[in-house]
């Protein structure tokens, strides 16, 4: 242990009683809790507050969610454009007001070398010092690492490579083709763009959720918020694993709010192919099942339509609404493309936009199950004072959406308030709260 | 649909397979099966195949009968027919997965399935196996299945068995994905 000592830095540890890892939307709404709540924190972040946002993202993405849903803890969009999308600044800015508001004890800058347990809670080390607290809260986003598959190594050095992270905009790629792997909200979007750009693109689709931007007159969102699709909680759901690991719907922002599936991608001459499931020699080669996923896709969007239907229904408000629609199935190629030879030169670069994955490289914890993923019972990690917020569907199908990092914030606060209550003996859990949370 | 008094029975024990499920999460290697065949030239293009033992939950593991399937070619191809071509002991095998899917989906799901019947065509050009064009694939270039399927279910629903079943079929992702496969001679 000794050579982990902060030594180096010359500096003693720094106490707090709770260190949140990320000033981001997750960090921030944890911090007006724990603001509230009277308790010491420090928020650490890598870069700047909202910093993922700031330098990790591409030019032109707009959030997938409307202004008016964009809200944190005490703060409302009040802005001009309710229905419009903000784009990658804008977010910034919003978040760093909301830093501002806040008074938000971020230490910019600061980037988490490890955490490991200590006594009486945790040790955190960083690049600036190390700081000792009661509990850490891990705010550090689901969407850290592209996750990039072994194919990636095995293509030729002909064909370049990029992921989402890298890419910013199209006259970053060689002219020529390109294939974009994976058919969610961010493939959908970088296929359309490329294609637009000039070049002629190859979208390799898999499992995905389709998704219109607008229904009966609405925004998708809307209807998700409103039916309660958005408030369904992690302990109500039949599969909580396989909710968690859906794929982003095929959404788009944009000044003019438009549906973006494959439909509209091979309009404008896009290629669909199957999953990229090998390569053998040169031949890149694609699955046969890119009918069933779509089959799948469009049945689940009409299983949700129906859901929406009868929503309106129970709820009398068909007289407010446009009438119902419904829409045409996935078109695909009448002779699917199984296989694409990379030695006849029509693939210049692959995207991979096949998602990303968190970094727990600096978690010196042993809370992390086989597949590296956090054990963690609705934000509570399976070590005492340990939390985490911000992942995919952590407690309610909006956990990972900006807006819904006030309801995860506000019970997770709650039970680590309540913790550090239990471990000073000044008290015990308020009655009802283990239950409420289920933990 | 159905009422609080019914049945559901499709003959498929899912209790006992979320039970596996549950068993498994814990003990992830006891999953890895190894599934074996042993074939016996007769003559010509007659051939019979075997199963009987496979491997799975960590121990060898027996059907409770010995299977014998005669693999032949037909008349048209000068031989004498003595049983299936092995490309239809494949839409065999895809035709028992799907179906047995969207037994165990609908036990699941609470859907009674009164009948199931699939029908299976897959294309193949010949021209590949015998060597004539060399663009030409060896094996099918189409294969399809029609489901005709009574259940007491709305027509979404059985078409959610029918994709369900194709997300969890091992036959569907052996054909539709590329699969490593070294042949060796002792």
């Amino acid at each position: 242990m000794s050579e982990e000592r902060p030594g180096r830095q010359h500096r003693p540890a720094r106490a707090v009683t709770v260190v949140v890892i990320g000033a981001g939307q997750a960090g921030l709404a944890m911090s007006h809790y724990l603001g509230r709540a009277g308790i010491e924190h420090v928020l650490l972040e890598r870069g700047e507050v909202g910093n993922a946002w700031r330098h990790e993202r591409w030019d032109s993405l707009r959030l997938l969610t409307p202004n008016w849903q964009c809200r944190l803890p005490g703060l409302r969009y009040a802005g001009p454009d309710p229905d419009g999308f903000m784009s990658m600044p804008q977010v910034v800015d919003f978040l760093g007001d909301y830093a501002r508001r806040l008074s938000a004890p971020v230490q910019a800058g600061t980037r988490v070398r490890s955490v490991r347990p200590a006594d009486d809670g945790y040790r955190v080390i960083t690049d600036r010092g190390e700081w000792r607290c009661r509990a850490v809260v891990i705010a550090s986003g689901a969407f850290n690492l592209p996750r990039v598959p072994a194919l990636d190594r095995a293509l030729p050095a002909s064909v370049d490579r990029l992921t989402p992270r890298e890419y910013r905009h199209p006259g970053q790629l060689a002219p020529g083709g390109v294939l974009v792997v994976g058919a969610s909200a961010t493939g959908l979007q970088l296929a359309d763009e490329l294609q637009r750009a000039g070049h002629a693109v190859t979208l390799s689709v898999g499992e995905h959720v389709r998704l219109p931007r607008r229904y009966r007159g609405r925004d998708i969102q809307w209807w998700l918020e409103a039916a309660g699709i958005h408030d369904q909680r992690f302990d109500e759901v039949d599969d909580i694993e396989r909710a968690r690991r859906l794929p982003s719907p095929q959404l788009a922002g944009g000044d003019v709010p438009a549906t973006l599936d494959l439909n509209a991608l091979s309009a404008r001459g896009v290629r669909l192919v199957g999953r990229l499931v090998g390569l053998q020699d040169t031949r890149l080669q694609f699955s046969g099942s890119l009918s069933a996923h779509c089959a799948a896709a469009d049945l689940k969007l009409g299983r949700l339509l129906d859901t929406l239907d009868a929503w309106v229904r129970t709820r009398g408000l068909e007289g407010c609404l446009e009438a119902p629609e419904r829409f045409p199935p996935t078109r695909l190629p009448n002779v699917p493309c199984l296989g694409l030879d990379l030695a006849r030169g029509g693939i210049r670069t692959v995207l991979w936009a096949t998602g990303y994955r968190p970094d727990y490289s600096w978690l010196q914890v042993p809370v992390l199950d086989r597949k590296g993923q956090l054990r963690h019972h609705g934000g509570v990690v399976d070590a005492p004072g340990l939390y985490v917020l911000g992942l995919p569907f952590l407690r309610r199908r909006k956990s990972s959406f900006i807006h819904g990092a006030d309801d995860d914030a506000r019970e997770l606060s709650a039970h680590l308030v309540a913790w550090l209550a239990r471990g000073h003996r000044h008290g015990t859990m308020p009655r009802g709260l283990t239950t409420a949370l289920g933990a | 649909m159905q009422t609080a008094i019914r049945e559901i029975d499709n003959g498929v024990n899912v209790t006992a397979l979320l039970g596996a499920r549950e068993a498994l999460s814990q003990a992830p290697e006891a999953a890895r099966f190894t599934w074996r065949t042993s074939c016996d030239w007769v003559m010509g293009t007659h051939s019979r195949a075997t199963v009987e033992g496979f491997h799975g939950l960590g121990e060898e593991q027996r059907h409770k009968t010995r299977f014998a399937f005669d693999t032949d070619h037909p008349e048209v191809f000068a031989s004498e027919d003595h049983g299936p071509t092995p490309v239809e002991y494949v839409l065999v095998g895809l035709a028992g997965c799907l179906t047995a899917g969207i037994a165990a989906v609908a036990q699941h799901r609470g859907i009674q399935l009164n009948s199931v019947r699939a029908r299976l065509e897959g294309d193949m050009d010949i021209q590949g196996i015998l060597g004539m064009d060399r663009d030409v694939r060896n094996g099918f270039d189409d294969v399809r299945v029609t489901f005709e399927i009574d259940a007491d279910a709305t027509r979404e629903e059985i078409e959610a068995l029918v994709a369900q079943s194709q997300k969890r079929s091992a036959v569907f992702d052996i054909l539709t994905n590329p699969t490593h496969v070294s042949v060796q001679v002792k």
